[in-house]
């Protein structure tokens, strides 16, 4: 029975996992370029949410307040792509590592200087409930973490599917060059990418936010995320959300069944296990350079 | 400018352009060695701190400047050499067999995890070596009877031939230890930078294909680079492990390996001097904002003391500003302020202004 | 006997048949060319000489042993050399050390002399700089020596790429589209390096290109290519004359 609860959280808590991944993927799909800072840009979410939300702060209503949030936070990302990212056009990738983990200091250090460094609770409407049917209890928050994330990979779909801008998103994505040749916007394109991997960010920190207290150190699960991306293959938007799922299903697993330190580990070797049986992971997209 | 007329193959081969070059780096270490004499005891601590961040910056700089990959973990490899070394000794063996070993085990260590990681690009090994790095750092809690867990280490006092060179007992004797490894280690590398070995990792760095068609064994040549890489790193470690004295695994965090790329990349990619530059800012930034903080407090009744993050944040600013204003990093920058004054006053702006390149694609579609 | 055999040699991506059962041979001190339309797969022959892709089917012999099996860096200490259609240099270092690390297949110290650079290593260093000082006195690259490949104009590069390719002092040396790209007079000047090259170095050129006038004036004999097959092969009179080549030749052309 509890195996069923552990299963339930750890879904839940691997859907976080799966859409920060899918805000490294988005960037990366988009722009040949992996953002660093996406696990800071989720606690930034999560902060402004909390800013807007909470009785003692703003004290907006919780869907307008977390719509706002996600909102200023697109902004965000357009900003950090139009003004820092964009200034390093044509330098190596190398280059923007580096930049984006800087960045996430800086995310860091203004949500420290804000809200200060001890954790906060996100009020959400469905905080400490819980749902049982037939003996298991399972928390709404669970449920509404999965139920948000369905709901947003296929909106994202749709988006990439149907929108003219998810379209030309998806042509720069295949070759920037010839997106740019027949007249597709390609760095506005790519400042929209950044935008939108902002908001889903703030979708997943709300999320993160409703299960637990948060703190601007909460960014470092951006590394976890990263496992997951890598385990579905860095190109892939659904392999990512499920190489998230696994992860998040795995780690209560092991510490329940394993040695303590092997649940910390657990995402990890998975994750090696799978660069060096597969280097490009379960879903691969990765081709040879051509000479 | 001076032009310098080469009249034999080993006028090239030799380290320094000219005497003047070997004269001046003959008078920085003469400098470097009386240090005790000329500062306090406060300042020559600083100075040990810099020379092993040097030592672990010309690590990272030889990975990352000198063979083209990117390690977000080095930390580990840091934690791998202060344990190797501090563990050994407290088994009784010496200090000038745990030294080694602790550069060893770090070398032969990163060689193996290289051997997988090298097939992987880019970021695929940045991402390999950063959950590395959290393995390893799980590792050194779990294995507690070695390594003292959470609670951490005392690493003993270093004797060779029945000399002290305690770190507190005899600051100055750390001090000038350091500086001969320092001087060992980057003679070494800038050997290595002169010969084939140093050569086939620019190659690999540069285009992997033709590395190939030259008859360059990629992989083995990564994971060579790799290896020594961690092997300088693990040195740093052992180093670093007796300047603190007493440690667990929170000294070797994710922000040292963060640190680390500041330093490599700040001082300037693809330099030795580089890895001194970078080493030199890393250590005197906290110094200046604990000064700032002073001058802010006395004379201005501002207390900036309560905001935790500061320096990460102000290197973290100064590493964007780099990033984006000056890619070549203090070095590169010292270069091009030397070449305006002895061309004073032909030089133009347009002369150093950077080959636009384009963005390199690593997919085929 | 044939330097270099190569027998009923192919490769498919996917169901793309990019090379399909090629076969040809080429003497000691022989020029053979490839020619062909653009995607014929002339560089993809090049490619599976120097093991970059492994040939779906097919095998290449070099001096009488089978290479089809080898590793990418295997191939150049065996004596082929190439040079690549795009550039392939190492752009952050000079055309000296561009040239030296051609020489790597003739290093005789490892890293841990080179670390504590010891005679042997110094002495080794004497040697690889001789020879490579005679390469760019061959091909008038002295001008360069020291310059970054970065900030070199094309033309220059390409002769640098010759040049690392002839550092490696090999038998066999693969040039593909040494001239593309290049003015009237530079491809003038690879027509008399691939002449020296074969008359004073004694080596064997295989090339790929598109300029029949180069071809023709330094080929013994010619391979004609089109969407991976052979048309046909001959001096180089010859298979211009031939109807298939002409035909796959204006049927790109007039689809250009």
């Amino acid at each position: 029975m509890d195996l069923i609860q552990l299963l339930v959280g750890g879904v839940a808590t691997g859907c976080v996992y799966g859409l920060v991944a899918l805000g490294f993927v988005l960037i990366y799909k988009a722009t040949e370029g992996v953002n660093f800072a996406q696990g800071d840009m989720m606690m930034l979410g999560a902060f402004i949410a909390l800013g807007l939300v909470n009785s003692d702060h703003l004290g907006l209503a919780f869907i307008p307040g977390v719509a706002l949030a996600a909102v200023l936070m697109g902004g965000v990302g357009y900003g950090i792509d139009r003004f820092v990212v964009r200034q390093i056009f044509g330098q190596p990738q190398f280059a923007l590592v580096i930049l984006t983990i800087a960045l996430g200091f800086v995310l860091r250090f203004i949500a420290g200087s804000i809200w200060g460094y001890s954790p906060l609770v996100l009020e959400t409407p469905f905080a400490g409930r819980n749902l049982s049917m037939g003996g298991v209890n399972i928390s709404l928050a669970d449920i509404v973490t999965i139920l948000v994330t369905a709901l947003l990979t296929v909106a994202l779909w749709g988006f990439f599917a149907y929108t003219r801008i998810g379209l030309a998103a998806q042509a720069a994505s295949q070759n920037q060059m010839a997106a740019y040749i027949v007249g597709v916007p390609v760095r506005r394109i790519n400042s929209i990418i950044w935008a939108l991997s902002g908001m889903v960010a703030t979708v997943a920190g709300v999320l993160y936010a409703s299960k637990g207290a948060i703190d601007p150190n909460i960014g470092l699960l951006g590394i976890k995320a990263f496992a997951a991306a890598v385990i579905g293959g860095f190109g892939s938007l659904p392999g990512a959300l499920l190489g998230g799922i696994l992860i998040g299903v795995v780690e209560p697993l092991a510490a329940r069944y394993l040695p303590g330190g092997f649940s910390q580990m657990s995402p990890y070797i998975i994750m090696l296990a799978v660069l060096v049986t597969r280097p490009n992971g379960l879903f691969a997209q990765m081709h040879a350079k051509k000479v | 400018m001076k032009v310098i007329f080469k009249t034999s193959y080993d006028r090239d081969i030799d380290l320094h352009k000219d005497g003047w070059a070997r004269a001046r780096i003959v008078a920085l270490v003469a400098v470097m060695a009386a240090l005790p004499f000329l500062v306090g005891e406060y300042y020559l601590a600083e100075a040990t701190n810099t020379l092993i961040w040097a030592l672990a910056g010309m690590g990272l700089m030889l990975l990352v400047g000198h063979s083209g990959q990117v390690s977000l973990g080095h930390a580990a490899f840091l934690a791998i050499g202060a344990y190797t070394d501090t563990a050994l000794m407290n088994a009784g063996l010496p200090f000038v067999v745990t030294f080694p070993a602790a550069a060893l085990a770090a070398g032969l260590f990163g060689a193996l995890v290289a051997i997988p990681a090298v097939r992987m690009s880019g970021i695929y090994l940045a991402i390999a070596t950063l959950a590395l790095f959290v393995i390893v750092e799980e590792m050194i809690i779990i294995a507690e009877p070695i390594t003292g867990g959470v609670g951490g280490i005392m690493a003993p006092a270093i004797q060779i031939a029945g000399i002290d060179f305690d770190r507190y007992g005899q600051l100055d004797r750390f001090y000038w230890l350091c500086l001969a490894v320092v001087v060992a280690v980057t003679w070494a590398y800038a050997n290595l930078l002169r010969s084939p070995t140093g050569r086939s990792f620019l190659a690999v760095r540069d285009s992997e294909v033709s590395a190939r068609a030259l008859g360059i064994n990629v992989t083995r040549t990564r994971a060579l680079a790799f290896g020594l890489s961690c092997a300088m790193t693990g040195l740093a470690g052992a180093l670093m492990g007796h300047y603190i004295a007493f440690f667990n695994y929170e000294l070797f965090s994710i922000f040292i390996s963060i640190n680390l790329l500041l330093v490599v990349t700040i001082g300037g990619l693809g330099f030795i001097q580089g890895a001194f530059f970078g080493a030199i800012l890393i250590t005197a930034v906290p110094q200046a904002i604990t000064i700032l903080r002073g001058v802010a407090r006395d004379s201005l009744g501002v207390d900036i003391g309560g905001m935790p993050g500061l320096d990460t944040m102000l290197f973290a600013m100064i590493l964007i500003g780099f990033i984006i204003y000056e890619p070549t990093g203090l070095y590169g920058r010292w270069l091009k302020i030397k070449a305006w004054v002895e061309l004073f006053p032909l030089a133009r702006r347009d002369m150093f202004r950077r080959q636009k390149s384009y963005l390199k694609t690593e997919r085929q579609k | 006997m044939s330097l270099l055999e190569v027998e009923d040699l192919a490769i498919h991506f996917g169901g793309v048949k990019a090379v399909d059962g090629v076969s040809f041979a080429v003497a000691p001190g022989e020029v053979f060319s490839i020619i062909g339309p653009n995607g014929a797969g002339k560089s993809t022959i090049f490619n599976l000489i120097s093991r970059i892709y492994a040939p779906t089917r097919g095998t290449i012999r070099f001096n009488g042993r089978d290479i089809t099996g080898l590793q990418a860096h295997q191939v150049a200490p065996l004596g082929i050399a190439r040079t690549f259609q795009n550039i392939e240099l190492f752009d952050h270092s000079t055309v000296l050390d561009n040239l030296l690390m051609g020489r790597h297949v003739h290093r005789s110290t490892n890293f841990i002399q080179d670390m504590l650079f010891l005679p042997a290593v110094r002495r080794a260093e004497r040697a690889h700089r001789h020879r490579v000082e005679e390469v760019m006195e061959f091909l008038e690259l002295e001008a360069y020596r020291e310059k970054m490949i970065a900030g070199l104009p094309y033309g220059v590069r390409k002769v640098v790429e010759i040049g690392r390719a002839l550092a490696v002092g090999p038998e066999l040396i693969l040039l593909d589209e040494p001239a593309s790209g290049l003015s009237v007079e530079e491809s003038q000047d690879v027509a008399f390096w691939i002449e020296d090259m074969r008359r004073d170095m004694g080596l064997t050129v295989l090339m790929v290109e598109h300029d029949m006038r180069l071809v023709s004036q330094v080929s013994d004999r010619v391979l004609a290519v089109a969407n991976g097959k052979p048309l046909a092969q001959g001096t180089p009179s010859q298979v211009q004359a031939d109807p298939g080549v002409q035909a796959a030749y204006l049927g790109t052309e007039v689809a250009q």
